[in-house]
């Protein structure tokens, strides 16, 4: 569905993506992950289209996304730190959503998160006044509004109180069973784990490896998700001096 | 005893002997004139005459009866006075003819004394009423109006040339090139007049000593008001307002001395008061009001006076364009000072200086001007205030009235 | 961007800035015309705090409000509208909501007190200088991408143009004092829309005859319909060319 091809991205003198090619595919819940500053915030930007890529490829079932915008209505992007006009209320943020998109989407609107979540209850409430987690929810139901083919989820449930986060969890799964491409980064492993097919390693701007669960839990004989991950951070950690570490055996 | 006795008996013989003519609409006044003897009266009645080139040289009362009309139909000057005492009363005079060889008027008055323009109407008329080599002769309650064109096809509205003891009173002069002009002219007197709208000065006068002039209105005149190379003027109780041009003066005086100007109001004007080359001038009780600059002062004038003045509501109260002040100012009342009175004896107890850096710089480079009303500008008149460099130290008002005089 | 004009203006003119901002404007006019009684004169009085205040509050508001809004505008970069569009609604939202606060505050206590062809070209000025300097508040900071830098930059363009380039200017007019220098301050003028909008306004008063005293150039020039023309036409660059720039490097600019 989303496929890149050598992406390279630098700031300055900092080598955000070097030489990123992945495949992404419909059905895949694919996970994010790499340390502070390892290029996942740039990798998700250059699919929406927010940073520009040096060099290198994206294609968007096939077509490349460059001077595009139109592929950007098969997305719906949760962002890290939602914050909104002070002074618009939920129901006029809900409004400019569905008013920036109505040109471009006819299909019913998918209001199973805001219910969930009891956001009706607040769309008569200015955004300043929300809290944190409340505008988390904003941000989700917005993502999943337009019911889009692709879901692009930056940290999730941060923020999110625990039954929020297992609705919202429940939802992508959901999601991802229809057959969509959900694409999430996390800081916390656990909560990935159950939406989790594929795992995109992400360090200093190289891809690491981008492996299905499977694989990854075989190759280092663990059965939690989590220690396998942790595993291989260690690994990576005492390998830091080796130069090349796109090929690091699992 | 002889005396009036010898008054009273000519008195009664040229009255004894005077006998009235009278001339109706069709007939010539020329012929009428011709007929009649000194100390006759010219009687025309009300209608329309179309004449012109009419001479009177004698002593005669021409009059008018209702207001008869003296049209010249653009040919020729309407009358030429060449004798004493003649009296003209009473007449519209329109359409003289225009030609820049000869200062054709509607009554013109040449090398006679004591002759009286009264109670006239002028208009459309190349000069209005002129006098030339003409010594105690009067013009009042006159109105003359022309038709403001180019400067060079209009002539003054009363014009007199070498003459002295003259009065002009309650006249009004309208659209033409100066107002009242005096050239060499002494001893004489103008008085409630209001010039309006000419295209030059509303009064304008060279060469012209001794003069007084009260009373009188100058309003929207091109330049407005200019005297020049003159002593001994007295100006009082005149307004100069609203000569808001360009290059619009309430009163120019250029290379004026000995003189006073005293009760007057100048309002609304670009400049108020503009002052070249003149000294010795006792300028008090004036009211300077809304004016761009109250007052120009340049650097060549010198032992002038201005005391109880009002200043109000200037955009600049005092320009100069050099360092040394030969000038004093005292007691005015300043409405930008901002000092205090201690003692409360109506005086402020710290100088006022009325020369802003602003004005200074205009004066140098006058291209400063697009900055008026800015922002830059009355940040560098508040700093200037507080450490003062540039403008005139010493000229400054050291006894600042706190309240206006009542004018 | 129509959709988001709607949406930014509304916002904004809800906000706690805005409001305090339309009732300053709403004294201090009320203010200049009530202790002057005569309007002309009023007028300038209030021509002198608006082309500070409009500036500084338009260029600084809309740099806060760019950065505040940072995360939304992110958001909203990932929603299916090309860039451009996103950038001009920005601008025009932002403009709009501070022309309109000014409209309120100055326009209709001028009009109000005297209409006059100096009262409209002050009420004109003041609109057009608000869009001026969000242009150029949303080019600063479209190319900053430190907040505190950005308010920064806004601050000294601000600084420039209501003080410093007139004290360039008055600086080269006594260097060059020797020189005619009539024609010159047309273009000195041109290259500050805050001092081309005073001239427009007070070209309408009678201060105008102040001007032509000595600089009868001016007064020839901005005093004829072309010169008209030309100012608004110049002032419609100052605000076309600071936003085609902020558009330009928002479409290109990395978030």
């Amino acid at each position: 569905m989303i496929q890149t091809h050598d992406l390279r991205k630098k700031f300055g003198k900092l080598c955000a993506l070097n030489g990123i090619s992945v495949d992404l595919q419909q059905g895949k819940g694919v996970s994010l992950i790499g340390p502070n500053g390892s290029g996942k915030t740039t990798f998700i930007k250059c699919l929406l289209g927010m940073v520009l890529p040096d060099a290198g490829q994206i294609c968007f079932e096939g077509q490349s996304i460059a001077q595009s915008w139109d592929y950007r209505k098969h997305i719906g992007y949760m962002p890290q730190i939602g914050r909104y006009p002070d002074n618009m209320r939920v129901r006029q943020v809900f409004d400019l959503m569905i008013d920036l998109r109505k040109d471009c989407h006819c299909g019913a609107l998918d209001e199973e998160l805001i219910e969930e979540f009891g956001l009706k209850g607040s769309f008569d409430k200015p955004m300043r006044t929300l809290s944190g987690g409340t505008r988390q929810k904003v941000s989700a139901c917005l993502a999943f509004l337009f019911n889009p083919a692709v879901l692009i989820l930056d940290e999730p449930t941060a923020g999110l109180d625990p039954i929020a986060a297992e609705a919202l969890k429940a939802k992508v799964l959901r999601e991802q069973q229809k057959g969509k491409l959900v694409l999430m980064t996390s800081h916390i492993l656990n909560d990935l784990e159950e939406l989790t097919t594929d795992v995109m390693y992400l360090v200093e701007g190289n891809l690491l490896f981008f492996q299905s669960v499977e694989t990854i839990l075989e190759q280092t004989q663990e059965r939690r998700f989590a220690k396998a991950i942790a595993k291989i951070m260690t690994n990576q950690g005492q390998n830091q001096h080796i130069p090349s570490l796109q090929k690091v055996v699992l | 005893m002889r005396t009036p006795l010898f008054i009273l008996s000519i008195f009664l013989i040229t009255n004894l002997g005077a006998k009235t003519i009278q001339v109706a609409p069709g007939a010539s006044i020329r012929q009428a004139i011709d007929r009649a003897t000194a100390g006759d009266t010219v009687l025309v009645r009300a209608g329309t005459y179309y004449q012109y080139g009419i001479k009177i040289n004698k002593a005669l009362t021409l009059l008018g009866q209702d207001k008869p009309i003296l049209d010249a139909s653009g040919q020729g000057e309407i009358i030429t006075i060449s004798a004493d005492k003649v009296v003209v009363k009473g007449f519209r005079f329109q359409r003289t003819g225009r030609t820049s060889i000869t200062d054709w008027a509607a009554v013109k008055v040449l090398s006679a004394k004591y002759v009286q323009v009264l109670n006239n109407h002028i208009s459309q008329s190349y000069f209005g009423i002129y006098f030339s080599n003409a010594d105690h002769c009067t013009a009042r309650n006159n109105t003359i109006e022309g038709k403001p064109s180019e400067e060079q096809n209009t002539g003054n509205a009363i014009h007199a040339w070498k003459c002295n003891h003259l009065s002009f009173s309650d006249n009004t002069v309208k659209g033409h090139r100066d107002g009242i002009y005096l050239e060499f002219v002494t001893e004489s007197h103008m008085q409630r007049n209001f010039c309006q709208n000419n295209i030059r000065y509303g009064l304008h006068f060279m060469f012209s000593h001794n003069n007084t002039y009260s009373y009188n209105r100058f309003r929207e005149n091109g330049a407005g008001v200019a005297v020049m190379y003159t002593r001994n003027v007295v100006m009082q109780h005149n307004h100069f307002e609203q000569n808001w041009g360009s290059a619009a003066y309430g009163l120019l005086l250029k290379d004026i001395s000995d003189s006073k100007i005293e009760h007057n109001t100048f309002d609304n004007n670009t400049t108020g008061i503009y002052m070249e080359g003149s000294s010795r001038i006792h300028l008090a009780y004036n009211t300077l009001q809304n004016n761009g600059w109250a007052l120009r002062l340049q650097a060549n004038c010198s032992d002038n006076v201005f005391e109880k003045n009002n200043f109000l509501a200037n955009t600049f109260d005092v320009a100069t364009n050099g360092g040394t002040v030969l000038n004093s100012f005292t007691g005015n009342y300043w409405d930008q000072y901002s000092g205090y009175d201690l003692n409360r004896d109506g005086v402020g107890d710290v100088p006022y200086h009325p020369v802003s850096l602003y004005a200074m710089i205009v004066e140098r480079i006058p291209a400063g001007l697009m900055f008026l009303h800015s922002f830059v500008v009355r940040l560098i008149d508040e700093s200037e205030k507080v450490f003062p460099t540039l403008t005139p130290s010493e000229l400054k008002d050291n006894q600042p009235r706190l309240k206006p005089l009542r004018p | 961007m129509r959709i988001l004009l709607r949406y930014i203006a509304y916002d904004i003119l809800r906000s706690r800035m805005i409001i305090a901002y339309t009732l300053f404007l709403l004294l201090m006019s009320a203010t200049m015309f009530s202790i002057e009684s005569n309007p002309g004169k009023g007028l300038l009085n209030l021509l002198n705090i608006i082309l500070i205040v409009v500036p500084l509050v338009s260029i600084i508001f809309s740099t806060i409000h760019y950065y505040n809004s940072y995360e939304f505008i992110e958001l909203l970069l990932a929603q299916p509208i090309p860039r451009q569009r996103l950038a001009l609604g920005q601008f025009l939202g932002v403009g709009t909501a501070l022309a309109l606060a000014y409209l309120i505050g100055v326009g209709i206590p001028v009009l109000l007190t005297g209409f006059s062809a100096a009262a409209l070209s002050l009420v004109l000025t003041g609109v057009m200088l608000s869009f001026i300097f969000v242009a150029l508040a949303l080019l600063a900071a479209v190319r900053t991408r430190d907040k505190a830098r950005g308010i920064g930059v806004a601050l000294l363009l601000w600084f420039y143009f209501a003080l410093l380039y007139n004290g360039i200017v008055l600086f080269l007019l006594f260097a060059f004092s020797d020189y005619p220098l009539e024609k010159a301050v047309i273009a000195f003028v041109s290259f500050n829309p805050i001092d081309l909008g005073r001239i427009l306004v007070m070209l309408h008063t009678d201060a105008s005859a102040l001007m032509g005293f000595t600089g009868a150039v001016m007064q020839q020039f901005f005093g004829s319909g072309w010169g008209v023309l030309y100012a608004v036409m110049i002032m419609l660059l100052w605000f076309g060319l600071p936003l085609w720039g902020s558009v330009r490097s928002f479409s290109r600019k990395d978030f």
